[in-house]
Order: structure tokens, then sequence, then C-alpha cells
């Protein structure tokens, strides 16, 4: 009896700028395999189905527990994390490709660090005084913590960019991650004395407006983060503000 | 003077620690990190971090925290870091909290505190089940605000590749390499700060990230940098094994009812549940009938280790054993344990509520590390190191929670000290040796893509990760030790046969991978080696030869260095600072 086989198509571009070709793998099954550990397989052992010796894939990843957001790629069409998508539960053959909003470095390796300059301009982050001793943080309910904590488990894997209609060049939209990052830190009692300068960020183009409510962004998240009260919480407090600051001048 | 330039190489809780006090201080950072400092290995940890604040009215003391960490590292840490560690704690868990940690609260709004291993007090802070990811978020975010204003500059996507030492062994900068354009350089600097992890790759698959090589101390550590304590690694006894790596299954699976037991018969096919329970070895309740499945780690993982590989009882013949929750009904293991068992289902596919677990011990974390003096110095001036990637916090064995504070707690030390010493540093002769540095990486780079020959660098790897963890991880036998260091040189004389599959110069990852697997195996002789010289056991070493701690001949640091010669690395011994608490037997059967 032959041995159970697993098949790859893999879509491979060796740089931003040379052809996309697709690749087929077919390697034996192993129980528990996931989608990293057939291309580690393959790094060990690059050779197509058609016996052509190739290259190991090119992607990015690293914890392999689905908390450091490295390992998005589209799988069988869907943006996820590959260090989760276990082989038993894919259909063949599996078809890998990578996430098409962003700037492609290699194979399955592209560029997200636009995710990280958008929280640069929302100004992701408490303005603390300084980093000694102050004594302790102010008291906050576990009512408080509850509403927080799932916002703050954002592993920056863009997938809710990538299933995004509205996340393009011609809008310019920031994305769900970054308005629900802009939630967390309104929410936060030091936090929120740049809640205006947050809001007035994503009041422009590419701002919050942009949101058509196609809903993607909070089916696809891996960790379930409420984007979209998310991003009707942040709207409201959009309006509010631009209300606010015509009326001010 | 102009603003001294200081470079920190790894992005995890130590390094954006030390950036942020540079930055606060008025100093210029350059930030080295493979992968986006966001998706450091730091988010990795789950559990929480330790700091004695004593909110729960039991009388809680930095004091206290201080002995179980020394206690439990078997006496083999320095005391005086520790300490300054341990009283520091409860100011930087305030600080993490005014950063907008969301740590878990109690109903009137304090920091809640829950009991962890190696302690009779709540004195760990966390934040739901993702600990490690809240706090590194926390930093990352106050290194961006330091870098919209300038004040920090971030390669990401950049790995070091040596440190660039001048004529008089001072460093003076580093030499990396950009991982997409694969092009090498030189950047100067008055100090270098390496915050760069363990070293979980070199036993293959551990519950390290994939960043984890140690390729980087390895590196130094081949430049003149001592490594100490190399042999002390980690293997925490209950890890989910994967294809692509080992992921933690916590404690508390056992701590609620779950059993571990094999078949008695070797390679017995059938699936679990259909093997009658008289035929089923529950061997931890049979060997420890007092504490059964609940021994403390090293032991649990001693017995799995040795039903495995002495008794050949693994399931199916694999390095596996049971861990079983199916006699629990759901609903309880809904209510206590669901969190985890989401994991298990997750990743494996099955669900625990339904299949019994297949666990082993897994590598974890790394106590040795590079030599650091107590200003976190190695002994190349001007090069530091702090985190999991030197040695001093933990001894022979690191307490549950600790980890993270003594990155954070390292961190912010190191920062201002290496600050004060840039700015009174002299001043560097010519380029310090920069060019000659970035010479000597290009032509190892031109070597490695140039080779000729059969071997595989993943397939090697795979055989340095065999020989460590069968050989270096839960149960040390000599025998075993030299064959495993033989093992690594023919490896180490097999890589100069290495042929890449991809010679291009554009994000070549396995041209970078087998870069670092060199460094692995040359840093894999200090911990073989390290372990077949210490013929004692000591917190995570343990030699059935030499079952008993013997203080009068290794209360002692190792300090291993690097010699070039084929006999591997140079040992010396030094003497460990026991200024405050004297040594005392180490055991966990009955209160301390």
């Amino acid at each position: 009896m032959a041995n159970k086989t697993v098949t790859l198509e893999i879509k491979r571009q060796a740089s931003p700028d040379a052809p996309a070709v697709w690749e087929k793998f077919e390697l034996e099954w192993r129980p528990g395999m996931n989608v990293i550990s057939a291309m580690m397989e393959i790094a060990a052992n690059p050779v197509t189905t058609d016996g052509q010796t190739t290259t190991p894939i090119a992607y990015d990843s690293n914890c392999l527990e689905e908390i450091c957001g490295s390992c998005a790629m589209l799988i069988n069409g869907k943006a996820r994390m590959a260090c989760s998508a276990l082989v038993d539960n894919l259909e063949q053959p599996i078809k890998i490709e990578p996430l098409s909003k962003f700037p492609l470095v290699r194979d399955l390796q592209v560029d997200r660090s636009v995710l990280f300059e958008n929280l640069k301009a929302v100004k992701a982050w408490v303005p603390i005084d300084g980093t000694y001793d102050l004594g302790s943080g102010r008291r906050m309910f576990p009512q408080e913590q509850e509403l927080r904590y799932p916002l703050s488990n954002c592993i920056s894997c863009t997938c809710c960019m990538e299933v995004c209609p509205q996340f393009n060049e011609a809008t310019g939209f920031v994305g769900a991650a970054t308005i629900a990052q802009v939630k967390l830190f309104n929410s936060h009692p030091t936090g929120k004395v740049l809640a205006e300068e947050r809001l007035r960020a994503l009041a422009g183009d590419g701002g919050i407006q942009e949101c058509g409510f196609a809903q993607n962004c909070v089916e696809v998240c891996p960790k379930q983060i409420p984007l979209t009260n998310a991003i009707s919480d942040i709207s409201r407090d959009v309006l509010l503000q631009k209300a606010k600051d015509l009326i001010r001048g | 003077m102009a603003s001294p330039r200081i470079i920190v190489v790894g992005g995890g809780l130590a390094g954006l620690s030390a950036v942020i006090k540079i930055a606060e201080a008025g100093g210029s950072v350059d930030l080295f990190s493979i992968v986006p400092v966001k998706r450091s290995h730091s988010v990795c940890a789950q559990g929480g971090i330790n700091a004695a604040k004593n909110l729960k009215g039991e009388g809680d003391t930095t004091w206290q925290h201080f002995d179980d960490t020394i206690y439990g590292g078997d006496f083999l840490a320095n005391q005086t870091p520790v300490k300054a560690m341990c009283e520091n704690a409860p100011a930087i868990i305030d600080l993490l909290d005014r950063m907008g940690v969301p740590f878990n609260r109690t109903p009137e709004g304090l920091l809640d505190f829950r009991r962890f291993g190696g302690t009779l007090y709540h004195r760990t802070a966390f934040a739901g089940a993702t600990t490690g990811q809240q706090l590194l978020y926390a930093l990352d975010e106050q290194v961006r605000r330091f870098e919209s204003e300038g004040k920090v500059k971030k390669y990401e996507g950049w790995e070091f590749l040596s440190a660039v030492i001048d004529s008089k062994g001072t460093a003076r900068g580093i030499t990396a390499m950009d991982l997409r354009s694969m092009e090498v350089r030189a950047f100067p600097a008055e100090a270098v700060i390496l915050a760069t992890g363990g070293i979980g790759a070199i036993f293959g698959k551990s519950t390290n990230s994939v960043v984890c090589t140690g390729s980087a101390q390895s590196a130094v550590f081949q430049q003149g940098a001592y490594y100490a304590n190399g042999e002390f690694i980690q293997v925490h006894p209950t890890a989910i094994p994967g294809e692509d790596k080992l992921r933690l299954m916590s404690e508390s699976a056992r701590g609620e009812g779950g059993r571990v037991w094999v078949p008695k018969t070797p390679g017995d096919k059938r699936d679990a549940k259909q093997i009658p329970e008289s035929e089923r070895w529950y061997f931890l309740e049979e060997w420890y009938p007092k504490y059964g499945n609940l021994v403390p780690r090293d032991v649990a993982t001693r017995a799995i280790h040795k039903v495995v590989y002495e008794h050949h009882l693994g399931i199916d013949g694999q390095p596996m054993v049971y861990l079983d929750l199916t006699h629990i009904d759901r609903e309880t293991l809904n209510r206590k344990l669901e969190g985890i068992l989401e994991i298990y289902e997750k990743f494996v596919g099955d669900d625990p509520r339904e299949v019994p677990m297949k666990i082993f011990p897994g590598m974890h974390y790394t106590m040795g590390g590079l030599w650091v003096d107590f200003n976190q110095m190695t002994n190349i001036p001007g090069l530091f190191a702090v985190g999991e990637c030197e040695y001093q916090y933990h001894g022979a064995n690191r307490l549950g929670a600790n980890s993270l504070m003594s990155c954070i707690h390292g961190g912010f030390t190191t920062g201002p000290i290496a600050l004060k010493y840039a700015k009174s540093v002299e001043a560097v002769e010519g380029d310090g040796g920069a060019a000659t540095e970035v010479t000597r990486q290009k032509e190892i780079n031109k070597a490695l893509i140039t080779n000729e020959g059969n071997e595989n660098p993943f397939k090697l790897w795979r055989e340095l990760g065999e020989t460590t963890t069968k050989h270096a991880t839960v149960i040390r036998y000599n025998s075993g030790l030299q064959e495993a260091d033989k093992k690594i040189l023919e490896l180490i004389d097999r890589y100069k046969k290495v042929n890449l599959s991809d010679k291009s110069q554009w994000a070549n990852t396995s041209f970078a991978f087998a870069r670092q697997l060199k460094n692995m195996l040359e840093l894999s002789r200090v911990v073989v080696q390290g372990a077949f010289l210490r013929d004692e056991s000591r917190g995570a070493h343990y030699k059935p030869d030499f079952p008993e701690r013997n203080d009068e001949k290794f209360l002692k640091t190792t300090k291993a260095s690097f010699t070039g010669e084929v006999e591997g690395p140079n040992f010396e011994f030094e003497a460990v600072d026991t200024q405050y608490i004297p040594p005392r037997p180490r055991r966990y059967d009955i209160a301390k």
C-alpha cells in the first residue's frame, strides 16, 4: 500500500519583480502536520512533484503558537496563520499564496510594516511621565480589564486588513486593527489624554469613514477581537470629535 | 561630545527595556532584530511575572522572593544581582501597570496575584493567559513613542553577525546582515547590548520560537566572550510534541486530576480508549504513591524520560506518553481548564475531553548564557548582555514567572550602565576594526554560498537536535555526553560540505539559517562538554551516576571560552557569591 501523502501547491516569486510561478509538492503524510511543518519538510528536501530541485520556501514565522502574528498567508484562499493550519483539516491540494494586499518580498513573505506606521500615526501608547518609580497605577475594576484585554490581544497579523474590501491604495484605509487599538488606548485612564489626537488622526482620508462595514475583519480575526464593535464605537467618537472641533472653530 | 550611540540587539522584553531607559536618559539607540520587535519570543510567556507586592495579606517580602529564587536555582546563582532583582520587582510591576498592561484585577480594582511553582505565596501578577504578550506590547508601544520622537532607530529584518572589536579588545559596534538584500554592514557604537534570548534551536524542537538559535551568543563566544553555566537547560515535563515545534501544556492539567500513563505493551497499536485499565501503566502513581502525578517538574520530567528511553514504552514507539483527562466530566473540564484545552485542540486537532493528550518533556529555558559581571558587561569591554542570553538570575533552575522579571529588571539595569560607559569610553581609533570585520563576514558568506558538497543544513540541524535532546537534556550520562560531542564534531565536519539549494542573494532564508547552524554547532559543544564536566546533580542538571549535589566541588559557575581547537572549549570554574543565604539542601517533599 502506498503511504498516505499530502499535496501542496505554493505560489512562488523569487523577488518583487520576478514572475510568479506555482510549484507543487507531494510529501509523506505525518500525524499532526501543519502548513509550517510541511514547509520545513520541503526545506529539508526541496524537490517538486516533477522531480525538479527547487529552493526552500521563503516565509515569515517565529513563535508557531499563533501569538507572534508572523506567519499569516492565504491558505486555500483564506487569510490565516500557517502554524495553526492543520493539514488534516484542509482540502487538498493545499493552495498557499502570500497575502495579496501588501508589498511582496519573496514567496510567502510580504512587508506588513504599514500597520506599525499606522500605530505610530494614532499614538498607540500610554504617555507615561517616565519609567522611574511613581508608585502604583490607578485602580481599575475587573470589568474594565475585561473590556481592554481582548483588544490588547491583537497580534498584528494583518488578516483583518487583507480581507477588507476597503483596504487598498485608493482609500488608504488604516484598517480594523489600528482602530481597535485606538479604542484600547482611549479607554485607559492615562492613555485617554491623547484621545482627541487619536480621533483626529482617524477623521481624515484613509480614516474611519472608509469602513464599508463588510464585517470580513471580525470573521477572519484569529483572536476573535470584537473589531466591528470597536469600529462602531470609534466611528461615533470621531463624529463627536469632528462636531466639537467644528464648534470650537 | 555628541550623544553616544548605543546598539541593542534583540527586541524582546530585555532589549526593549534597555532601549527605553537609554532613550529616556537622552541616548540614541539603534535597535536590531531579526523579526519586527513586536513578534519577539517574549510573547510566548503565558503564566505571569513575579513580584513580592504582598497584596494578599500573606506577609510576602522581597527577601522571601529572593530566598525562593536562590533555593529554586539550587544556590548556583550569584546572590547580589538576584537580590537586586527581587527588590526592584514591585516597582517594575507598578510601572507596567502605569504603561497600560491589562493585568487581572481584584474586585476592589487592585492587581491580582496567583500562586506559581516553587513558592508558598501569591506573588505572580498576570494578564489572562498571555502575560508575556501583554508586557512585550506595553514596552513595544513605549519604544514606538521614542521611535516617533527620533530617539530610536529600528533595524528590523537585520541579523546580528558579530561584534566589531578593536585592537585593544574593546567592542566598537556590530556587523549585521539585511535579511532581504543580504547586504553585510558594520554599525559603529560606543556600547553594544545583546538581548538575543534562549538557545532552543540547538535542541531541534523546543518550546522556543524559531529565532531562538543562540547564534548571536555563539558568535561573540567565538570572538572571546565567556559563556557561563551552559549545561543548565530547563525541560518542562508536559509539552505537546508537534511536527514543527513543542508547545507547552500547563501544569494545571495535572493539578485538576490529569493522569500520566503508557500502554504496558511496547508498540501497542490500539487507540488509547481501547486499552483496558489493567494494561495501562500509571508510572508516576506507582513510583511516587504520595504525590502521584503532581510530583515536582524535574521529577516528572525524569520519570517520563526513563519510561520512554529506558523502558521503551513510548506511545507507538514514539517519545510520548498520555496525559489523560478523559475520566473527568466535560463540564468540570470546561469550567477549570478551557483555555489550555483549546490550545491542544487547535494545534493537535483532537479533543482532550475525549482523547488522552499525548505529551513529552520539552526543552524550555536556557539558564546559562553569556558571562556578565554585576554591571551586565561581558568580559569584552563595551559588550553587554541581558535577558535569557546571559546567565546570572536563575542559577541551576529557573522558577516559574521569574523570567519576565529578570528580562525587564536586567534591561532597566543595563540601559543606564551602558549609557554611562558609552559616555566615558575612550574615542575609537580609526574605524575600530569595522572594515576588517565586514571583510571577514563577507568571506564567510562567500564561502557558504559557493560551497560544493552534498549536505543539507536542515538535515544536519535535525541530527544535532536528536543528539542534544537525547543526551543533554533530562538525564545525562557521561558516556552519552561523549557520544553527543563526537556527533557534534562529525556534524561540524559535514557542515563543511553544506550545499545550499538556494544560492540567490535576495531574502535567502536558508542561507541565513545555514549561518546560524554553524554557530549552533559551536555552542552545543559548550552545553554538552559543560554537562560532562559537572559530575553532580544540581537543579535541572541530573546525572544518575552522580545523584547528589556536590557543593565542595561544584558550587561554581562554569565558564567556557572558545579555543578553535578540535577538543572544543576551554573550561574554568568561578566561585559563586553566596554572601546572603548559605546553601542548604533543596527539597520539595517538605515545606522549606
